[in-house]
């Protein structure tokens, strides 16, 4: 299976604007976001210690973060001593072929995959089909996103873009190429689309002998591997086949077993808006008779650590990936999750990806301005992470790093003109006089429109009110002698 | 440099700005949320919570008395018509006296997947039981057998003991030995993949079936 890469993607500006073209994706994103603020907004309101447990889960990733190499160390100990076997990989590539490698020692040709954010970062089933193995993602969304081969665009829901008649065509059109086909007479309901995915999945989880996952926390204290999950394909994947390995990003750790009575309340209300997701499996290394025989655990750094290195940005990987902030962001819900040209969509996503590839790519600088700095995404993190915070320290940095281009920006301009003007108030008020006499050359009815050259990526996308021929200084000397 | 040594390194110069003398403890964390624990376990508040937030969410749910557990089990597996049952070890004999032997397949000798695909149902009890989150735990202990065996049958029947259940998450956490493989079901299986909405019933079981013996 093809699937597309983000790799090529116009920065958020330009993607954007196509976006919001798309009446179809706005329909399907403003129905689908709207039913998750109000589940997760009822399923908040319901516990009564939401702040305290809010703070308790910032807090317990912040002691985590400031001592990660201890936790990590203590992970290694514990899940070796439980019978798996733990790898390190520095980025993407080193993670690629550490999973291609471990499945590749299995002989097997195919492997079943649970959703996973970090799987999709390091664009791991493209590398395993470059070795020939076939990936299945097995879970719904995920699912449909692959037959489609389309890319995802939500953390939680990567189908989100989809309304039940497009998934519905999806299937009839790819199932059949990859297995068990849809049947003939399938409707939209989604009942009966749900039933078509278990009907196609189900000989792929019975025959697998690899299984591919994430996980949403380790626990250092015991080894322990956690994944919340909703349909089953977790448990299929982590229980029935011989082999499991999961990769894990180094920010995913909590010290004790303990803190995920914490994050397991957190973590659901703030996803799914359910009071507990409907299955969550634990495993600790290998159990003689009960799942897979080999667990490998692949821990990734794959940009963490410059994360890590900055105070303000570091807050960001105290991150669930419960996708909260996707769903109440006003420009998300506009503009959906490709136009972010990132695995993580939305207000997490322009504050992560940055620090988790740099901020050399058009793309990743465009990321910090992807949004109007209205702070609900702040309001929803279950582990507060101050998310407008880092956007302007992120676009700050930005800035800064402009300084050092040899053709500046206009914004650059702009600013150094602003400061010559502003520096004195003669200059000021000639600036004023000027301008109001320059905007009634080119205003339209009261108001200045679409302007020509370096004006227009302002006046493009905004009215300016026309400037008032007397300033309030002119005003003010003219009423107060 | 391997990979090991090189991403521990990044992480300690990442970390230059955290003082040396630090310990993890020094970070304080505050646990000023519910632990709960007003009530204890079994109370009838929350079994009845319990009971209330299973259903929510899809799952049938029935309050027995002891002498009545084997006639509701018996009852809850002959409503499904024929094929066999999966009862994994440890099952208390006198829960299961009502089910027909000849339907009955209890995973000694360990039973391939393609066989337990083939079952109809699975009996298990639990190891614990959360009443708020509406939520069944299972750790692989007496009665519930390996994980494979309360997923792929279609239907579950849980048999939970009111002392059993809990009221909140802490408190079940405390009771929980980690180095099992421990499944929490909060319902049947269930997705929201599709326009956000919640369906029930995919890949594990479609039907699960909660019998609380109060």
């Amino acid at each position: 299976m093809n699937d597309a890469t983000f790799l090529g993607m116009p920065a958020f500006p330009t993607a954007a604007a196509s976006a919001l073209r798309d009446s179809q994706l706005r329909g399907n994103l403003a129905r689908a976001t709207g039913t998750i603020r109000s589940r997760r907004a009822a399923a908040v309101a319901e516990q009564d210690d939401w702040e305290q447990l809010r703070e308790a889960g910032r807090a317990v990733k912040e002691r985590t973060l400031r001592h990660l190499d201890r936790y990590l160390l203590q992970v290694e100990e514990k899940v070796t001593a439980a019978g798996g076997k733990v790898h390190w990989a520095r980025d993407a590539e080193e993670a690629r072929r550490i999973v291609v490698g471990l499945v590749q020692d299995t002989g097997e040709r195919e492997v079943v995959k649970v959703k996973s954010m970090v799987t999709q970062e390091i664009g791991l089933n493209e590398a395993l089909a470059d070795a020939g193995i076939d990936a299945y993602e097995t879970d719904l969304a995920e699912l449909i996103v692959q037959l489609g081969q389309d890319q995802p665009s939500h953390i939680l829901v990567p189908a989100i873009h989809r309304n039940r008649a497009e998934i519905r065509e999806i299937f009839l059109r790819s199932m059949g190429a990859y297995g068990t086909a849809a049947p003939a007479d399938l409707d939209d309901d989604p009942r009966r689309l749900a039933d078509a995915a278990r009907r196609h999945l189900r000989e792929k989880f019975l025959r697998a002998k690899v299984a591919v996952s994430g996980v949403n926390f380790l626990v250092a204290e015991t080894g322990t591997a956690v994944v919340v999950e909703s349909e089953g394909n977790g448990r299929m994947c982590l229980t029935l086949p011989e082999t499991l390995i999961s990769v894990a990003g180094i920010e995913k750790v909590v010290p004790t077993w303990q803190d995920l009575e914490v994050f397991l309340q957190l973590l659901p209300r703030s996803s799914t808006g359910e009071r507990m997701n409907p299955y969550t499996s634990t495993w600790t290394g290998t159990t003689a008779d009960d799942g897979p025989r080999a667990f490998h655990l692949v821990l990734l750094d794959g940009g963490r650590t410059n994360a890590l290195a900055d105070p303000v940005g570091r807050q960001v990987l105290n991150c669930i990936r419960c996708s909260a902030c996707l769903n109440v962001c006003p420009v998300y819900e506009r503009v959906g999750g490709h136009a972010y040209g990132s695995v993580y969509p939305g207000p997490i996503g322009a504050v992560l990806s940055p620090q988790l590839r740099g901020t050399t790519s058009e793309v990743d600088r465009a990321l910090p301005y992807a949004s109007s700095l209205c702070g609900a995404c702040y309001e929803v993190c279950p582990v507060k992470i101050n998310i407008p915070e880092v956007l302007v320290h992120l676009r700050a940095r930005i800035v800064e790093e402009g300084r050092e281009r040899l053709v500046p920006k206009p914004e650059r301009l702009a600013m150094a003109a602003a400061r010559w003007v502003l520096s004195r108030p003669s200059r000021l008020t000639a600036a004023q006089r000027a301008g109001a006499l320059a905007a009634r050359l080119v205003a339209r009815r009261g108001r200045v429109g679409r302007l020509p050259g370096p004006l227009s990526r302002w006046t493009d996308t905004r009215d300016v009110p026309v400037l008032p021929a007397e300033t309030f200084s002119a005003w003010w000397k003219g009423t107060h002698r | 440099m391997n990979a090991r040594t090189e991403v521990l390194d990044r992480i300690r110069r990442a970390l230059d700005d955290v003082p040396a003398g630090e310990r993890p403890q020094d970070v304080p964390v505050p646990r000023q949320y519910s632990r709960g624990g007003q009530q204890p376990a079994g109370s009838t508040a929350a079994v009845e919570l319990l009971a209330e937030r299973l259903a929510e969410y899809g799952a049938s749910v029935h309050l027995v008395s002891p002498q009545d557990v084997a006639s509701r089990v018996g009852q809850s597996v002959a409503g499904l018509g024929t094929g066999s049952v999966v009862v994994p070890r440890g099952f208390p004999p006198e829960w299961r006296s009502a089910l027909d032997p000849d339907r009955v397949l209890t995973d000694e000798p360990r039973l391939p997947v393609a066989e337990l695909d083939r079952a109809r149902a699975v009996v298990t009890t639990v190891a614990a039981a959360i009443a708020t989150t509406g939520t069944l735990v299972l750790d692989g202990g007496p009665g519930q057998g390996r994980r494979a065996l309360t997923l792929v049958p279609d239907v579950h029947v849980c048999v939970v003991r009111a002392g059993q259940v809990v009221a909140s998450v802490p408190e079940v956490f405390t009771a929980l030995d980690p180095v099992r493989p421990l499944t929490f079901v909060s319902g049947p299986s269930a997705t929201s993949d599709i326009e956000l909405d919640r369906v029930e019933g995919v890949h594990g079981p479609r039907t699960l079936e909660a019998l609380i013996v109060v």
